[in-house]
């Protein structure tokens, strides 16, 4: 069926991340930690699901020519109120993921199915393109949160792995919290999913 | 399908302002909405950072924030509130900020009545993980438990001060002592201790 395929398309044949290797600034970023990526990939999931959908939906009344500084503006205000619930109802999170929360807005993963996909088809289509592609997202930050969590603080989503064997305090890789780490495991997931 | 509409001048300014206003409402709306539970977070917060530092109190010492303004050109100027217990004054809690090695460093500092360092908390930073951000661990707090900037210097030991400085995060150890001269300093000035002024401007002049 073709929904389904819109589905599951984003999540691994056509992954934001690891294929089409799209959205990286908020990717190296904010994936020090398990909870850290799942929480952007959910706000973006959430952008972008909102936005695939109103795009497609207004995509007959849009003028070409204005196409772009619409799909900003649409884009922009779901980024801003999903900014303002954040902070509300999450704040440890919003303070984690600090500055990169505004940075969703030219995140090209969005604006890329808003204009490659949601302005193009309807929006039943739209919907689960934009649910697949936020699950893709959220799945390859996650994964990429936890592994650099796990080698750089030996912690999973905050919980002490080592605690098992009772150290408390783990020596680690700190490397891998630090912007190289981000990289060098981004580059190695990339491979191991291509191979 | 619907024909899609032509790109004529008119077209597109009624699709943008369209679009712009009903984005504008929404947003109004949201905002209206996360008002109140944003402002209760952000004093939940700063309610449990002055708990954490200073003795039970059972007064909102965020009612009564008082700016220790001591340099006239000052940006980041400390703020004391203060803890009551049945009218009682049991400490005073500073919101001091000094820069660090990648930005700012607040640091809630709780005095008891009579100056000593009851604890400290660090409020927001943005330290080296791994290196600098150990200033938030209890082992190197713990140094400033009970610590009197009278008889003592909060310093680090290389520049002749009381305090071992963390591991390879000199500078983000020299911030600390200074956001902690820095409440001592405000702290001085809403307690009217004029010696406490003039000890410590050696120290904070060094830091900042």
């Amino acid at each position: 069926m073709a929904d389904i395929k819109n589905l599951t398309r984003g999540i691994i044949k056509e992954n934001p991340i690891f294929v089409l290797l799209l959205g990286m600034c908020p990717t190296l970023g904010v994936t020090t930690s398990g909870t850290n990526g799942l929480g952007m990939g959910l706000a973006t999931m959430f952008v972008l699901v909102l936005s695939n959908c109103f795009i497609s939906l207004l995509k007959n009344v849009i003028p070409d020519k204005v196409r772009i500084p619409a799909f900003i503006v649409i884009i922009a205000s779901f980024v801003t109120i999903v900014q303002l619930l954040m902070e509300a109802y999450v704040p440890f999170l919003y303070e984690q993921l600090g500055l990169y929360i505004p940075l969703i807005v030219v995140n090209c993963i969005i604006l890329g199915r808003a204009e490659a996909f949601a302005s193009k088809n309807g929006l039943v289509d739209s919907l689960f393109d934009g649910i697949g592609m936020g699950l893709g997202f959220s799945l390859a930050l996650t994964l990429l949160g936890l592994v650099r969590e796990l080698l750089g603080a030996g912690t999973a989503f905050g919980f002490n792995l080592f605690g098992i064997f009772g150290i408390q305090e783990p020596k680690m890789m700190l490397v891998f919290i630090l912007p190289p780490g981000a990289f060098l495991v981004l580059a190695y997931l990339i491979c191991l999913i291509k191979k | 399908m619907a024909q899609k509409i032509e790109s004529s001048l008119k077209n597109m300014v009624i699709s943008l302002l369209v679009i712009t206003l009903v984005a504008g409402l929404s947003l109004g709306f949201v905002q209206q909405v996360t008002k109140d539970p944003i402002a209760n977070a952000k004093q939940q917060k700063e309610i449990e950072a002055i708990s954490a530092v200073v003795p039970e109190f059972n007064n909102n010492p965020l009612e009564q924030p008082i700016p220790a303004i001591i340099y006239i050109d000052e940006v980041n100027f400390p703020v004391v509130y203060t803890a009551k217990k049945d009218s009682v004054v049991v400490g005073y809690a500073v919101l001091a900020t000094s820069s660090g090695f990648g930005g700012n460093v607040r640091i809630m500092v709780g005095f008891t009545p009579d100056g000593k360092i009851y604890n400290t908390s660090v409020v927001s930073h943005q330290e080296t993980p791994g290196l600098g951000d150990k200033m938030t661990t209890e082992k190197f707090r713990s140094q400033f438990l009970g610590f009197d900037c009278k008889t003592q210097k909060a310093r680090v030991k290389k520049d002749g001060g009381d305090i071992d400085a963390l591991t390879a995060a000199t500078i983000s150890s020299r911030a600390f002592c200074a956001a902690i001269n820095k409440a001592y300093r405000a702290f001085c000035y809403v307690t009217k201790d004029e010696s406490g002024l003039d000890a410590e401007s050696g120290a904070t002049k060094h830091n900042n």
